[in-house]
């Protein structure tokens, strides 16, 4: 019997790395997904569109794209994200996360502008509330405020099919 | 034209591989000697079509055929030629070639080595071999082909990850595949002496060097890359736990408890059931940490993001090869049971106890490894395990097996006397408590319990190497006779324990009074530590053949004296744009000073890490010794005349026949 027991582990371990194969390990569940987003009161970066609180975020469902200049999969998920922005009509808010005011204008005038509106997280706090550990990292906050996504890392057309469904809504009153 | 040749070439590999495997097996179950012959001969053809196929990759690699899509991948016009050799290695598809060219390696020694045996045993040994060759080669062709052309082709290859270029990445791949890939031939003598139910002292005889050597090749494979992660991330760490190091250190935790209980099997003809098994789980383990590398299941450092299919066909593999092996070992190991019962207080009852702590760690890795994975599979979240988890459960495991190799060189074969090995290691014992107190300031000028901890076990540890030794040469009533007769395996023996006593003191050493430091200097400012003053004394540009280097300058003085100057780099790859950082040291066998160069500021000031880590250099010089210990040990004659003689019972018994 105790001949068995080597046999018995490896069909535990099969099954385990079966189901684990079937998982992507980077892939790290926000713990604030169904959590009302963090407050936060941040100005605009180009100064005349005011402040902006965790409060302004109701209404409606949109995406909340933290980012910088200084950051290579920024430059990556730029194109997507003004394609999303300028023709899909897609409200995005950007967070310019730990950036310095002169670079964001640089990298705005060469790229073109995909935001709504873009708050200046200069000090990085806000992205720390929101558990960003790198940029680019991009939030999905319904019409309540409360954070229903997160995708991690840039914004592809495949992770924009998940992220759609949560925004249909916006699309379907949209024309009002 | 030469890819399509080498991709062919593994083709015809595979068909004899089959070859390889079938026949032999047929021949033995229909007792037909002619068929079981055809392995070697098969073994050579399969050896000689993965070489042809590997040559064949090397050689795009060396041209920079940008047409084949590895190539264009991790090749590029600027690499220096060593690197376009070692690039062949440089990720999946090629370091999967590499596998099964290793694999081949292995099988041909064994066919030519195993000419002596019966040809029954070297049939089926040669078959299991060709089952895995098999397994790998398909594996290749069908998921991951290094031959596969890209069209159009670029003009310019992508590179070879910056990491890798660097002469440690050149050997350390191959060590620990001659390792990993060793533990193949143990393996397969084992299921071949399940499948024959012949299992005695010559079995263990005829497996043991392989299993020495493969051993050598992943103590070396392993030290190397511990040395070349230490040098090359820039993190001044030598060991991160990371799981596909892990993976590395599992089957060499199992292979050195086969070693040892295979010293028992042909020294006692015990232990064989438990023999055969480690034999199967230092290779299922080797296996295994080609599933964990290959199939992207587990995040790790050096896990390469892959399609689930390649994880799969591993996993698929894994199971077919290990769950036959097993099974048959759950089926016929009974009967290897043997009447004679061992004495725990014996040579070979502590050699088992060795053993149950090895393995014990061996699984203490694996389930540190696979928690996260687990955790995550059933549903309890993600979590990962880090080094206070190891650190917690290993130790423990680590000591008694410290303590039990001083003591075993006191103990008999067969039967000891707690009495007669408490008196004759009375001294020992006094001598290595007193160094432990000693040395830690002799070395150090300073001490702390776990580093007078691991003076003690140190010391403790070269007195029984060297006792094992002494005893011997006192055995005779001229020394002289005495020395002449001393086995080269037991210094071998002597050799590699004494390579964990440095071992044990290094990392007691580094782990206890390593000290680092981060911070921003202007050229010219000074930053302290531990004694040492490190001066930034400017920075320039160097152009390399394919990268662009900031270097950093640094003098280090102590007490005013000059030790030593400094130039860590930051190279930029253009081609990849990324950046590598190549740390500098200044190495003495009491410590290393470590640099690394951080982020320039537009003001002129550099940041810097600095280390100063202790003993540093004894961790590997232990796997040095530990490795030569064991190629001591395989260059024992009795092996060779063992084979002689093996040779010469065989022809005999062909001309009887």
């Amino acid at each position: 019997m105790r001949y068995l027991i080597p046999v018995g582990v490896l069909a535990v371990l099969v099954a385990v790395f079966w189901v684990g194969l079937h998982r992507d390990p980077r892939e790290i569940p926000s713990p604030l997904i169904g959590k009302t987003a963090p407050a936060f009161d941040l100005p605009a970066i180009d100064g005349a569109d005011g402040r902006m609180t965790n409060k302004d975020l109701r209404g409606h469902a949109r995406l909340v794209n933290f980012f910088a200049s200084w950051c290579a999969g920024c430059q990556e998920e730029h194109p997507f994200l003004m394609h999303l922005g300028r023709e899909d009509g897609v409200e995005i808010i950007g967070m310019d996360y730990k950036d310095a005011g002169p670079d964001y204008q640089g990298w705005i005038k060469q790229r073109g502008n995909p935001y709504r509106v873009v708050l200046a997280d200069s000090e990085g706090q806000t992205g720390i509330d929101w558990g960003v550990y790198g940029v680019p990292e991009t939030f999905v906050v319904d019409a309540r405020g409360t954070i229903v996504y997160k995708q991690i890392g840039a914004m592809t057309p495949e992770a924009w099919d998940k992220i759609k469904p949560f925004l249909a809504p916006v699309a379907a009153a949209a024309p009002q | 034209m030469i890819p399509e040749l080498g991709h062919f070439a593994l083709i015809l590999a595979l068909a004899a591989a089959l070859v390889q495997t079938l026949l032999p097996l047929v021949g033995y179950w229909r007792r037909d000697a002619r068929l079981l012959a055809v392995a070697p001969a098969a073994a050579q053809t399969q050896f000689l079509f993965v070489l042809i196929s590997y040559l064949c990759l090397t050689y795009a690699f060396v041209t920079k055929d940008f047409s084949v899509a590895y190539i264009a991948e991790n090749d590029h016009s600027q690499l220096p030629l060593i690197y376009r050799i070692s690039a062949v290695w440089g990720a999946h598809e090629g370091s999967l070639l590499l596998w099964v060219f290793i694999l081949a390696g292995w099988t041909f020694a064994v066919s030519i080595a195993s000419r002596g045996l019966p040809v029954a045993l070297s049939g089926l040994v040669l078959a299991v071999l060709g089952v895995v060759a098999i397994g790998f080669q398909l594996f290749i062709l069908l998921t991951s082909n290094p031959f596969t052309r890209l069209f159009p082709a670029p003009l310019e290859g992508r590179d070879l990850n910056p990491v890798l270029q660097d002469p440690g990445l050149a050997i350390h791949p191959p060590l620990l595949y001659m390792g990993y890939v060793g533990f193949a031939v143990a393996f397969s003598f084992a299921i071949a002496a399940l499948i024959g139910g012949r299992l005695d002292t010559a079995w263990a005889r005829w497996t043991r060097p392989w299993t020495t050597a493969a051993w050598c090749f992943l103590t070396l494979g392993i030290t190397v890359g511990s040395w070349w992660a230490y040098k090359e991330l820039g993190w001044g760490g030598w060991w991160f736990w990371d799981p596909v190091e892990n993976a590395s250190f599992m089957p060499w935790l199992a292979g050195t408890a086969l070693i040892h209980s295979l010293a028992v099997t042909e020294k006692r003809g015990l232990l064989k059931s438990w023999t055969v098994l480690l034999a199967i789980l230092a290779f299922s383990l080797s296996l295994l940490g080609t599933f964990l590398v290959r199939s992207g299941v587990i995040v790790s450092v050096h896990a390469f993001a892959s399609d689930p299919t390649r994880g799969l066909f591993i996993l698929g593999f894994l199971a077919v090869v290990v769950g036959a092996a097993l099974t048959l070992y759950a089926w016929r190991a009974p009967r290897l049971a043997t009447t004679a019962e061992i004495r725990l207080f014996s040579r070979e009852g502590l050699i088992l106890f060795n053993n149950v702590f090895l393995v014990a760690a061996a699984g203490a890795v694996l389930t540190g490894t696979l928690y996260p994975l687990a955790l995550d599979v059933f549903g309890g979240g993600k979590i990962s395990v880090g080094p206070p988890y190891y650190n917690a459960v290993f130790v423990p495991l680590i000591v008694p097996l410290l303590i039990l190799i001083g003591t075993v060189t006191a103990v008999p074969w067969k039967r000891g006397r707690v009495g007669d090995t408490a008196r004759r290691l009375r001294t020992p014992a006094i001598a290595a408590l007193a160094a432990g107190a000693v040395v830690p300031f002799a070395l150090l000028g300073r001490t702390s319990v776990t580093v007078a901890a691991g003076a003690v076990f140190a010391i403790w540890m070269l007195i029984g190497a060297v006792l094992e030794i002494s005893q011997r040469i006192r055995s005779r009533r001229r020394w002289q006779d005495g020395l002449a007769q001393v086995p080269v395996g037991a210094w071998g023996m002597m050799c590699a324990h004494i390579g964990m006593a440095v071992w044990v003191l290094g990392i007691a050493g580094v782990s206890t009074f390593s000290v680092e430091k981060d911070a921003r200097l202007k050229p010219g400012e000074t930053l302290e530590l531990s004694g040492y003053a490190f001066t930034l004394v400017g920075a320039d540009e160097q152009p390399g053949p394919n990268y662009h280097a900031q270097r950093g300058t640094i003098l280090v003085q102590k007490n005013g004296q000059n030790v030593s100057m400094l130039y860590p780099e930051k190279r930029l790859y253009p081609s990849q744009q990324r950046v590598q950082t190549k740390s500098a040291r200044d190495v003495t066998p009491l410590r290393d000073l470590y640099v690394a160069l951080g982020e320039g500021y537009p003001d002129g000031s550099w940041s810097l890490r600095v280390y100063v880590k202790p003993l540093m250099r004894w961790v590997w010089f232990g796997g040095l010794l530990m490795a030569f210990g064991g190629a001591l040990a395989l260059s024992d004659p009795r092996y060779r005349l063992a084979r002689a003689v093996a040779a010469r019972e065989a022809a005999a018994a062909a001309q009887t026949a």
